[in-house]
């Protein structure tokens, strides 16, 4: 049994250096583009609402809070509290998630999408909330007073942005900029912001999916009493995991939304 | 040192049709099969799988040399686009990757370090399941008409422009990806968490050391390639993305992430066969391996070594001239730990008692080929001559040198030394010394003459080439030939001994290793009483012992004297 356990975490380390490895692409990708194309960056960045994010993040880390406790009862062998405490995860992951979807329904209203009909310059950002009161409104689905629909946007080529037409965007090597992309400009590379935004918090909520249905295999699991003082390692686990997309958001929060506000 | 008694029945074993209860006969039925938890069964699954693939690999390369036979080829160039990608694709990915790991690594970790099974037996069916899934993948791919971007996938040809099934290889790729990831993740905790008592690091075979590094760099570099495949084939469907540079985004970095995945992935390839070879060269020759601990380091240095060399490949690929210089620098550095191996392992032949059995003609094959494959890479890695070389088939003949010569070699040593043990039947003997043969001629009829192509000009990728090239290139394709031919002798001969072969005793060779103290093949729990290992790593017994368990005793071979201090019994 003790070799299992031992086994088991030696397994969920290794595991999560390769989780590491595998988002490690990802901020590769990011920290390149982000020193080549801060102003674009930026640009994009301020369309997020740091609303949303703040209070994602303070979602996440109370649900690693309540992870936590459920690996502390399920050590003290309390069956009901694991199940308590595992259903609240699950519902901060939910919390999350709802969170996440709002958010990217307003970037496909915006017309940010990437891979859509994606219009830059934004003219306005129409739904972010801007106090507690709207986003708490707004979670529950009920847009704010004042909400604005589409606003007027401008197609993707007409804003050409001369200044990126002298910074090569290639690594290690000088010398002119393919025609199309000095044509695409800005609006070219807020676009890229914007698909590693949406590929990185995907791959993150994906996770968080696959998190979420651990944890309620898991909290029926305690429902019935399969675990005990001795036999938990499969919560200790989960935990570690879980901690492991907390940790995740913890860089994505700032890489992504904080690009260039300030206090 | 103490030999554990191995006939079964005398064991107590219960019979099963008159023989010994095994894990071959513990359980019959496609179901017992398919839902085994027995890292053995589970190797045997591999096994023939891929063994299915490499067939298949290897018609596509017949294809691709028929094609070269006529300077104006016999394809047009579209559908050789997708024959040499086949032929990549399934090598690479479905074969060679898996091959020493998945099968002899999966049948013997465990029962080399006294282990009844690996950590996680359930997830290492899922590997093979999650093998099967991602070949399936391939294969339609390949089926449905095709990849023709070459194994290597690169951008914005990939992303924006080929007209072929990208998108399902990238998918077979991504999944194959992580099933090598269980697979490693289970080597891992096994080496760490369940080595018998005794079975300390450094008493480990090399085999075990070599499937242990390997392991760090599936670890390691495949979810780089997970994430590459991915990022690659979203911007295919989503056309916006980070490598096309009609996008803003820059096909550098999409070679820069590929090769932090495909550089290590070589080793992927060949640090398990060199962990074969190490037990092929020290049991042929009944002597302990020449500096065993730096043969066992060299591993995990190569593994670390490995990660630093990625930007070789991409010397002509606007890369800076200075980055140039200092993976060209590393890259000779990994140099060293594979020469570490190659003289310890001359050195071990210095005074041995040598059989030249087959194992041994493999193991003594790969020597040579790798020696070639690998001093061919210091041309490759050195910045002046690889600007001359880059992308021509001096290349492809220095990566055939040590995938085929190399990691192909190992493989099948390795399959020859453990068929007895993992079959129960011998192979004959003669006509393995005769396919090795066969195949040793074959290949360096098939690969030297691409050196010379390559020194000429010939690019790779090519359908036609000028006519002065063609001598060579026929000649090439009759090495080809001749190496399908050696290979389906052995193919034949192993299926054939499967009924027919002679019976193997629990230790045919006179071989040291916990391997070789169960019964030929194994109980379904490896051994009848966990063993306790007071022995250091390769310590034969004398030859009188050993003919206790089956060893046929050849009295010309004699024996390294035991060292005084380290056999505590017998
Ligand atoms: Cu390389």
């Amino acid at each position: 049994m003790e070799q299992q356990r031992e086994a088991g975490t030696l397994g969920m380390w290794w595991f999560l250096l390769t989780e590491i490895m595998f988002f490690g692409g990802m901020f590769l990708a990011y920290t390149i583009y982000r020193h080549l194309y801060f102003d674009a960056f930026a640009a994009g960045s301020n369309v997020l609402s740091i609303w949303w994010g703040a209070f994602n993040t303070a979602v996440l880390i109370a649900s690693s809070l309540t992870m936590a406790l459920a690996v502390y009862h399920a050590q003290m062998g309390n069956s009901k509290k694991i199940v308590f405490f595992l259903l609240f995860t699950v519902v901060l992951g939910l919390v999350f998630l709802r969170v996440k979807y709002i958010e990217y329904s307003d970037k496909f209203e915006e017309h940010v999408f990437p891979a859509g009909d994606f219009r830059w310059p934004l003219a306005e950002h129409p739904t972010a909330p801007s106090n507690v009161g709207q986003l708490l409104t707004m979670f529950i689905g009920i847009p704010p007073a004042g909400h604005t629909a589409e606003a007027p946007q401008q197609a993707l080529p007409a804003n050409i942005d001369t200044k990126y037409s002298d910074k090569s965007p290639y690594l290690g090597i000088s010398g002119a900029i393919p025609e199309e992309v000095s044509k695409m400009g800005m609006a070219g590379h807020v676009r890229m912001y914007f698909w590693l935004y949406f590929v990185m918090t995907g791959f993150h909520a994906l996770h968080m999916i696959i998190g979420i249905g651990i944890l309620l295999v898991l909290a029926f699991q305690a429902w019935k009493g399969k675990f005990s003082k001795e036999y938990h390692s499969y919560i200790e686990l989960t935990g570690l995991y879980w901690h492991f997309v907390d940790i995740v958001w913890i860089f994505l929060f700032p890489l992504l939304y904080l690009v260039d506000r300030h206090l | 040192m103490s030999l554990i008694a191995v006939d079964p029945i005398e064991m107590g074993a219960p019979q099963v049709d008159g023989e010994p209860l095994s894990y071959l006969n513990d359980g019959h039925g496609l179901r017992s099969w398919l839902l085994t938890k027995d890292h053995k069964r589970i190797a045997i699954l591999y096994l023939i799988t891929v063994s299915t693939f490499f067939v298949i690999g290897g018609i596509f390369a017949l294809l691709v040399r028929i094609n070269l036979l006529s300077p104006n080829g016999v394809f047009d160039a579209d559908t050789y686009n997708r024959l040499f990608t086949a032929h990549g694709i399934v090598m690479v990915f479905f074969f060679l990757v898996p091959a020493v790991p998945a099968i002899l690594g999966n049948f013997l970790l465990p029962i080399m370090i006294g282990a009844k099974d690996l950590a996680f037996p359930k997830i290492n069916l899922l590997s093979w399941y999650m093998y099967m899934l991602g070949a399936t993948f391939g294969l339609i791919a390949i089926i449905a008409g095709g990849v023709d971007t070459g194994w290597t996938f690169y951008t914005p040809y990939s992303t924006s422009y080929s007209n072929s099934n990208v998108l399902l290889a990238g998918i077979g790729i991504f999944i194959v990806g992580f099933s090598s990831i269980l697979t490693g993740l289970n080597f891992i905790v096994t080496t760490h968490t369940m080595r018998a008592p005794g079975m300390t690091w450094f008493r480990l075979p090399l085999f075990v050391w070599g499937q242990y590094a390997t392991a760090l760099v599936i670890m390691l570099a495949t979810p780089v390639l997970a994430i590459t495949v991915s990022l690659m084939a979203l911007e295919r469907i989503a056309h916006v993305g980070i490598f096309d540079p009609a996008m803003g985004g820059d096909p550098v970095l999409f070679q820069h992430m590929f090769w932090f995945y495909s550089h290590p992935a070589v080793y992927i390839m060949v640090l398990p066969a060199m962990g074969v070879v190490s037990e092929l060269i020290a049991n042929m020759s009944r002597k302990n391996v020449f500096g065993y601990k730096f043969v066992a380091m060299s591993s995990l240095a190569i593994a670390v070594f490995g990660f630093l060399v990625w930007g070789h490949h991409l010397f002509v690929s606007t890369q800076s001239v200075y980055l140039g210089l200092i993976f060209s620098f590393l890259s000779y550095a990994v140099a060293i730990p594979s020469a570490i191996k190659v003289f310890n392992w001359t050195a071990t032949l210095y005074k041995g008692s040598i059989s030249y059995d087959t194992p041994m003609l493999y193991g003594l094959g790969f020597i040579g080929l790798f020696l070639i494959g690998g001093m061919t890479g210091l041309y490759v890695a050195a910045l002046g001559i690889d600007v001359h070389v880059t992308d021509t088939y001096f290349v492809i003949a220095h990566f055939h040198y040590v995938m085929v010569g190399g990691s192909l070699m190992g493989f099948l040593g390795g399959m020859h030394l453990w068929w007895g043990k993992m079959t129960g039947r011998q192979y004959p003997e003669y006509w393995a010394r005769a396919a090795m043969v066969i195949q040793f001629v074959g290949f360096n009829l098939t690969f030297f003459p691409q050196f010379i192509l390559g020194y000429l000009g010939m690019p790779r990728r090519y359908a036609a080439y000028p006519p002065e090239f063609q001598v060579l290139h026929v000649l090439s394709t009759a090495g080809a030939s001749i190496l399908g031919i050696g290979m389906l002798i052995t193919i034949v001969y192993f299926i054939w001994s499967l009924k027919n072969g002679k019976r193997a005793p629990a230790n045919p060779w006179g071989a040291s290793g916990l391997e070789w103290r169960t019964s030929s093949p194994p109980p379904t729990e490896n051994f009848y009483e966990t063993p306790i290992v007071t022995w250091e790593a390769y310590e034969f017994a004398p030859i009188e012992s050993m003919q206790v368990l089956g060893y046929p005793g050849d009295s010309s071979r004699s024996t390294q004297p035991v060292p005084k201090e380290h056999g505590t019994e017998d």
